[in-house]
C-alpha cells in the first residue's frame, strides 16, 4: 500500500491539573491564562499516536500543526517529541479572538499551502472549548470528507478508509475515500509518552512560523472580525448542595422522592 | 549567573513528570503494600530511555549530564522515592563501565544497559563493612584468565533485577588491594540471596548478592586491579549519594504538594487551616528545605557537569535533603493530623521512604565525614 501522509491538528489548552486557578475576565470574558501551564489537548495526542501508528505501519510523514500564540512552540516541540516529523505554527496577531470558524479557515489556507495530504486527524473536540467543530470545518473549506468520533481506523486498499465511528449506543462503520479530515476519540488508542531520547531532535527541528502573510487569506475572515460567533456571556456555574429529609414508610418516600425529582427536572 | 532550565530541561521535565503521574502514581500504592516492583513500568521507563540518561550517544543513551539526570530523578522521585532508587541504581551501576571502561567494555555492555534491557546496580556493602571499605571479606583470585570471586554482598538495591552487576572484590590488601568487576547476573556461581522486607522504599528491591566460586574473565575488571577503590568512591560520590539526594528532593516537594493541597481545604475553626499561623509555620519550614535542598542538589549536578570535583558538595547535598526530607515528612504528618498516620494517603509513606535514605549511600555521619576534609582546607 501507498505511504499516507497525514496532517495531525493540535491545540494547547490550560493544563487541567491547573483547573481550580483558571479565572475569567468579567471584562474581556476570557479566560485568564497568565501562570496556567499549558499541555497538548488530550484528544489531540490520540490523533497523533494514530497518525504514528499509521506511518509505522505504511511510511509516509506526520505533521503537527497549530493556530495559536507564539508560546505554542513548545507544544509543537512537544508533538515533534512524540513522533512527529515537523511542524508548523499558525500566529499572527490578527488571528486572535476567532472563533471556530476563522480558526479552521486559517488552518484549511495552511494545509492548502501545505500541499498534498491523505489524512488530516484531529483530537474530536477541545477540553477547552468542546465545539467539536473545527475538524468538520477544516474538511468543508477543503472541500473533502469528515467523519467525526472516529474510534477505529483501518486503511484499505485504492485509498478507502474504513472507520468506526462511535454512537451513544453502538457504532456506524463508514468507508471514506481520502483524502479525508477525521476527528478521533479517546477510545481510538493509547497515546505514546514523549522520548527522552527525542527530546534533542525535538529541540533543533525548527517550528515554522506561518502569519497572515505567508497564507492567502481574506483579510475579513480571520480574527475577531472574522468570526461570526458572539460570545454574549461565560461564567462558571455556581453548584451548592442542598439537602432534604423525607421521612415515613419506603412506599411512601419513594414516591415522594420520585415526584420530587420530577419537579427538580433531575428525571 | 544563571539559574534557570535551557528548554531542552524544561521538556525534560514536563515529559517525565507527565510519565510519572500517568504511569508511576496509579501503582504507589500497590509497590507500598506487597513491595513489588511494577517491572511494567520499568519497561516502559526502559523504552523512553530513561536508564540511558547519561550514557553517551554514541553507545546508544541521551547523552545528557548530571542536571538532566536529577531532573529526571526528581520528578520520579516526586511520585515515588523507591522508582527513583531502582533507576537512580541502575545508573549507578552504569557509571562505572561509562567512565573507567575500555573502549571496548562500554561497547559490550553500555547499549543493553541503556536501552534497559538489562538493569544494573553497583555493590560494595557487605556484612563487615560499606562505609568501612577496607572492612568487605569479598575476594576475586585470578586464575588462569578468570578470577574467582567469593563471598556476600548485602542490602543492595536491585540485588534480584540487574542483569549487569558492579561489584567492588579484595584482590589484595590494603587502599590498592581493591578492584571493580562486571559479572552478570547468569554466572555461574551467582545468585541473588535474600530479599530485605524494608519499612520504606517498598517497592524498590533490596537483599543480597551471593558469590560461591564465581568465574568471570579477566576482562570484566573495570579499570584496572587495585584501582577499585577510587573507582567505587567516585561512582558512589558522584552518581549514588546525588542519585539518593534526588529521591529526597523528590519526597521534599511532594510534602509540599500535599500540605499545601490539604491545609486549604481542610476547614477547623470556620476557616481553611492554611490560614492558622501554627500550619503555616509548619509549611514555611517545608518550603525552605524544599528550596535549599533544591539548591544544593542542582549546584553539585551543576559542578559535575563542568568536570569539578564536588565530593564535599554532593555529600552537603545527600545530608541535607535526606534529613530534610525526614523533617519534612514528619512536619506533613503533623499538619494531616490523624489523617497522616493512615495508609491511604501519602505522609506516612513519605516519611518511611525518607527514612530509607539517610543510611542509602552513606549515612549523614560520613556525609560529614566527606564535607569535613574540605572545610579543614577553607581557612
Amino acid at each position: 500500500m501507498p505511504p499516507v501522509n497525514s496532517i495531525v491538528c493540535v491545540k494547547p489548552v490550560p493544563d487541567p491539573r491547573h483547573w481550580s486557578e483558571l479565572v475569567v475576565d468579567p471584562a474581556t470574558k476570557t479566560l485568564r491564562r497568565e501562570g496556567i501551564p499549558s499541555v497538548l489537548n488530550p484528544l489531540d495526542k490520540h490523533a497523533l499516536e494514530e497518525a504514528l501508528r499509521i506511518k509505522e505501519r505504511l511510511g509516509g510523514t506526520v505533521t503537527a500543526i497549530s493556530m495559536a500564540p507564539l508560546t505554542a512552540t513548545e507544544s509543537l516541540r512537544e508533538a515533534i517529541a512524540i513522533g512527529a516529523d515537523d511542524a508548523v505554527l499558525l500566529s499572527d496577531r490578527s488571528f486572535a479572538g476567532a472563533d471556530t470558524l476563522a480558526t479552521s479557515y486559517v488552518l484549511a489556507a495552511a494545509i492548502k499551502k501545505l500541499g498534498k495530504f491523505d489524512l488530516i486527524l484531529c483530537g474530536n473536540q477541545s477540553l477547552d472549548g468542546g465545539t467539536g467543530q473545527v475538524g468538520p470545518e477544516i474538511a468543508e473549506f477543503l472541500g473533502v470528507s469528515h467523519v467525526t468520533y472516529a474510534r477505529k481506523i483501518e486503511i484499505l486498499e485504492r485509498g478507502i478508509v474504513r472507520v468506526e465511528r462511535a454512537l451513544e449506543y453502538g457504532y456506524m462503520v463508514i468507508e471514506a475515500r481520502m483524502p479525508l479530515v477525521l476527528s478521533v476519540v479517546k477510545e481510538i488508542n493509547v497515546p505514546r509518552h514523549v522520548s527522552l531520547m527525542r527530546i534533542s531532535e525535538a529541540m533543533q527541528t525548527e517550528v515554522r512560523v506561518w502569519t497572515s502573510r505567508d497564507l492567502d487569506l481574506d483579510s475579513s475572515r480571520i480574527g475577531l472580525s472574522g468570526s461570526p460567533t458572539q460570545l454574549a456571556d461565560l461564567f462558571i456555574p455556581e453548584t451548592k448542595r442542598r439537602g432534604e429529609i423525607m421521612r415515613g414508610a419506603p412506599d411512601a418516600v419513594s414516591k415522594l422522592l420520585i415526584e420530587r425529582l420530577r419537579e427538580l427536572g433531575v428525571l | 549567573m544563571e539559574f534557570g532550565f535551557t528548554p531542552e530541561q524544561e521538556m525534560l521535565r514536563k515529559s517525565v513528570r507527565e510519565f510519572a503521574e500517568t504511569e508511576i502514581k496509579p501503582k504507589v500504592h500497590d509497590m507500598d503494600e506487597t513491595g513489588k516492583v511494577p517491572m511494567d513500568v520499568l519497561e516502559k521507563m526502559a523504552k523512553l530511555g530513561f536508564m540511558g540518561v547519561m550514557v553517551p550517544r554514541e553507545y546508544g543513551g541521551l547523552g545528557m549530564g548530571h542536571i538532566a539526570r536529577t531532573i529526571v530523578l526528581e520528578e520520579i522521585g516526586r511520585v515515588s522515592a523507591a522508582m527513583a532508587n531502582t533507576l537512580q541504581i541502575t545508573h549507578l551501576g552504569i557509571s562505572p563501565i561509562a567512565t573507567e571502561g575500555t573502549e571496548e567494555q562500554k561497547k559490550k555492555w553500555l547499549p543493553p544497559l541503556a536501552r534497559g534491557e538489562k538493569l544494573s546496580t553497583f555493590a560494595v556493602t557487605e556484612p563487615t563493612g560499606g562505609s568501612d571499605v577496607l572492612g568487605i571479606q569479598t575476594t576475586a583470585k585470578l586464575e588462569g584468565d578468570e578470577y574467582v570471586i567469593n563471598g556476600r554482598k548485602c542490602f543492595i538495591s536491585n540485588s534480584h533485577l540487574a542483569g549487569v552487576l558492579g561489584i567492588l572484590a579484595k584482590t589484595g590488601e590494603g587502599t590498592k588491594g581493591l578492584t571493580v568487576f562486571v559479572v552478570q547476573s547468569d554466572s555461574r556461581g551467582f545468585r541473588p540471596g535474600r530479599e530485605e522486607n524494608k519499612f520504606g522504599l517498598r517497592g524498590c528491591n533490596t537483599g543480597e548478592l551471593v558469590f560461591e566460586n564465581c568465574r568471570v574473565p579477566k576482562e570484566n575488571v573495570i579499570g584496572k586491579e587495585g584501582d577499585g577503590l577510587r573507582i567505587a568512591l567516585s561512582a558512589i560520590s558522584n552518581v549514588g549519594r546525588p542519585g539518593i539526594t534526588c529521591a529526597a528532593l523528590g519526597i521534599i516537594g511532594s510534602c509540599l504538594e500535599e500540605v499545601v493541597r490539604y491545609s486549604k481545604q481542610r476547614v477547623l475553626y470556620g476557616k481553611p487551616i492554611s490560614e492558622l499561623q501554627a500550619v503555616q509555620w509548619n509549611l514555611t519550614d517545608i518550603y525552605m528545605d524544599y528550596e535549599a535542598s533544591r539548591l544544593l542538589t542542582y549546584y553539585s549536578a551543576w559542578l559535575r557537569d563542568k568536570g569539578e570535583r564536588c565530593d564535599a558538595e554532593n555529600a552537603m547535598a545527600k545530608f541535607w535533603a535526606a534529613e530534610a526530607a525526614v523533617r519534612c515528612a514528619k512536619k506533613t504528618i503533623d499538619v494531616f493530623g490523624a489523617y497522616g498516620c493512615m495508609r491511604e494517603l501519602a505522609p506516612q509513606r513519605l516519611l518511611r521512604d525518607a527514612e530509607l535514605l539517610i543510611s542509602g549511600a552513606g549515612t549523614s555521619d560520613i556525609m560529614r565525614l566527606v564535607m569535613a576534609r574540605k572545610a579543614l582546607t577553607l581557612a
